[in-house]
């Protein structure tokens, strides 16, 4: 595995150091580490396209390559670790050449059209023939000619955009554990491809996108719903509502120039007001209605010997990789839909009830941080309305896209707060946007339920953070309830496979599909790393911090909802409307 | 060759190599050599057996030139496309054989005999350029050569 910044640093301090020369410079840099990590811990960004941080190094693009004072050919440096006394030149005349020279090859086999591509702006192959003054191609040849993969609702593949890195497939395996695409074939005929040659709608893909984060170029992007949105919006008869994720906040600033873990909440609800929405609510407020529902399940579980652990439902990546991998735990799984799709049952039912409106005219948008919500808002199950619950969901990405469309600087907006009453809603709302976020939601609530106490601390500091697995303890009256948190799904497959075994100790488990839960998820601004995920959660918490009601059952808005429509928390209105069920899939 | 496939022949297969460590390569071989070809539902089934993801037994499926992820005729014709082949006139070769047969790269004759492919080198370079039908190996190949030697499989 590759190591992040953070490790070389641990690292840096556990193990001796070397003295190698960068650039006629002398330095000094822990034993062990690759060239590439030595010259960025001295500031130089080496440029590299197959290199990502957080994954196994590959050294198969070609460009990351260094000058070695004594060896013959240049090397890798994303591959090649450093050694006591190296020499190493980082922009000789063979160097500058040499990766030109790739890039170009790269170039000579790609679509030479950025105007029309997704990644215009911001990819990488387009960087780095800015920054190497490209402004010829010297080689022409056969190009690969391949039929864009649509069939998937989330994710779109267009592999003649694609230079083959291999940065999807190695976070598909390393980091998500789905396997779903590898390459295929061989030589000029290499081909990303999704298992056994299938349509990527077909494979184990669970959607969640993170291939896209990784993607250097536009091979990969989400399948947009920008269009049926906008038509949407022009349409006088229609009432169009949209309910913003709890992420969207936190990262939408960034498109626009602002630095990331800025909170843009204000500013944001009065962008998509201009935008031309009837209606800007607030994901957050069904948030806080899964935390009742979720809670009333776990405790009536605690309560009624039900089986356990009960794990969280909110993260559509994890579902789907539930049904494919782990469809014997299913029961394990909370029956509750997701916040995405409580609000569009409710906006259909109740809110146009309110209204008085034809919920046939209303139109319910979604903005997420994620890919995998338009899977799951086309799914089978999700029309507990006698409508389409949710009607279409645009990534952070294509949101900000229509903002700029229009001609919308979010930065320049005032600050404007939801509308009432699904835009009402609860720190602990907020703080689903990050993993571990849900679990400290329930716990606020379920303590409280329970106990009939105020819960003094609201802060569980030891769910939060970037660790794979986190676990917790509470008290309950006197019962030591036993939580784990696990973000990104090579982690879920650890606590998952202890579920499995029997070797479990745990009451109640959270799982989102995404590194860093929906802050990092597959919809987000690019580029989404480790760094800028560690500012958005702190932004989280920062929302959560700021607002005057941070337990979810103690959202007015909720409470009147029940009192008004649904009756008792999972009774038979609220299962009809807030729950759902799941299919086993193929493993294929 | 395309012998309908059953699952008991595969688990025979597969208890061939319960010993070995990496035995992907020998499973394959042996069932391309039952059947013809690797069917994509016998993939996956193995890919579930050996407990690896299918996407990886389908990636070193279609990375071997001598294995199949379509149905083949019934004689595969594997012409070298390496360096020392071309330069001793592996397109022409090609090209005759694509005449010659009427199909192109990839495909099968219309009566299931003949499937036309190129490889990479097949080590015998001294007679280059050269082919492969089936198991055996043919070099020196000249337009009138590749007449001579499908007639013996057009019988």
């Amino acid at each position: 595995m590759a190591k992040t910044l953070r490790e070389v640093a641990e690292k840096a301090q556990a193990v001796s150091l070397v003295t190698v020369t960068i650039d006629g410079r002398e330095v000094r840099v822990p034993e062990g580490v690759t060239i590439l990590e030595a010259c960025r811990m001295e500031g130089i960004h080496v440029p590299t396209l197959c290199y990502l941080e957080g994954l196994s190094a590959w050294g198969g693009c070609r460009i990351c390559m260094v000058e070695v004072e004594g060896q013959p050919n240049l090397v890798a440096s994303c591959v090649t670790p450093v050694r006591e006394g190296m020499k190493i030149w980082t922009s000789s005349k063979k160097v500058r050449e040499a990766r030109k020279t790739n890039l170009e090859l790269l170039l000579s086999n790609h679509p030479l059209d950025c105007q029309l591509c997704d990644r215009n702006g911001s990819c990488e192959l387009q960087e780095l023939a800015y920054q190497f003054g490209v402004r010829e191609i010297r080689f022409q040849g056969e190009r690969k000619v391949y039929e864009v993969d649509q069939s998937s609702p989330s994710v779109k593949r267009d592999p003649n955009r694609c230079i083959l890195c291999g940065r999807c497939v190695r976070t598909c395996r390393e980091i998500q554990t789905v396997c779903a695409i590898d390459f295929a074939n061989r030589g000029f005929d290499t081909v990303i491809s999704p298992s056994l040659g299938l349509p990527l709608g077909e494979s184990v893909c669970v959607n969640c996108g993170q291939c896209i984060l990784a993607c250097p170029t536009g091979a990969l992007s989400e399948v947009s719903h920008v269009e049926m949105v906008w038509e949407a919006i022009n349409d006088p008869e229609k009432f169009v509502i949209l309910q913003t994720a709890p992420a969207i906040r936190v990262s939408i600033g960034e498109p626009f120039g602002l630095p990331p873990g800025t909170v843009t909440t204000g500013k944001m609800v009065a962008a998509f007001r201009r935008l031309g929405f009837d209606r800007v609510f607030d994901t957050n407020f069904a948030a806080d209605l899964t935390i009742i529902e979720e809670g009333h399940e776990f405790i009536a579980r605690l309560k009624q010997g039900g089986k356990l652990p009960l794990i969280t439902s909110c993260s559509p990546g994890w579902i789907k990789f539930m049904e494919h991998f782990y469809p014997e735990l299913m029961e394990n799984v909370s029956t509750c839909k997701s916040p995405q799709q409580m609000f569009g049952a409710v906006a259909k039912t109740y809110y146009a009830q309110k209204l008085g409106i034809d919920p046939k005219d209303m139109v319910v948008v979604s903005i997420m941080p994620c890919t995998a919500k338009k899977f799951e808002c086309q799914r089978d199950e999700m029309c507990a309305s006698g409508f389409r619950d949710v009607d279409f969901s645009l990534t952070t990405r294509e949101a900000a896209r229509m903002l700029k469309e229009k001609g919308i600087d979010l930065k320049e907006m005032p600050e404007e707060d939801f509308d009432d009453p699904l835009g009402i809603s609860t720190g602990a709302a907020a703080v689903f946007g990050a993993t571990g976020g849900v679990m400290e939601a329930a716990l606020r609530s379920v303590y409280e339920i329970l106990t009939g106490k105020t819960l003094e601390r609201l802060d569980f500091y030891s769910v939060r953070g970037m660790d794979g697995v986190k676990e917790a303890t509470v008290d309950i009256n006197g019962m030591e309830v036993h939580v784990a948190v696990a973000h990104g799904l090579g982690n879920a497959r650890k606590v998952l496979d202890q579920v499995k075994a029997g070797r479990s100790k745990y009451h109640f488990i959270e799982i989102m599909a995404c590194p860093g839960g929906c802050i990092g998820g597959g919809g987000q601004p690019i580029p989404t790393n480790l760094e800028i995920r560690m500012k958005r959660i702190e932004a989280i918490y920062q929302v959560d911090r700021s607002l005057p009601l941070r337990k979810s059952h103690e959202n007015p808005a909720v409470q009147r909802l029940y009192e008004e429509f649904l009756g008792e928390p999972n009774g038979e209105r609220a299962h009809h409307l807030l729950h759902t069920h799941y299919v086993p899939r193929e493993r294929m | 060759m395309n012998t309908p496939f059953v699952y008991q022949d595969i688990e025979e297969i597969l208890s061939r190599y319960e010993k070995e460590e990496t035995p992907l390569l020998c499973i394959l071989e042996d069932i391309q050599e039952k059947w013809g070809y690797l069917p994509r539902d016998v993939l996956g089934y193995v890919a579930r057996r050996l407990g690896i993801p299918s996407s990886t037994v389908y990636g070193v499926a279609t990375f071997y030139a001598f294995l199949e992820v379509r149905p083949v005729g019934k004689y595969v014709i594997r012409v070298c496309k390496s360096t020392p082949c071309h330069v001793r006139g592996a397109t022409d070769v090609l090209e005759a054989l694509k005449r010659e047969l009427g199909i192109r790269e990839g495909e099968t004759t219309k009566d299931g005999k003949f499937t036309l492919e190129v490889t990479s080198c097949l080590g015998v370079c001294g007679v280059a350029p050269a082919m492969m039908v089936n198991d055996v190996t043919y070099g020196n190949l000249t337009e009138e050569r590749i007449r001579e030697i499908l007639a013996l499989y057009r019988e």
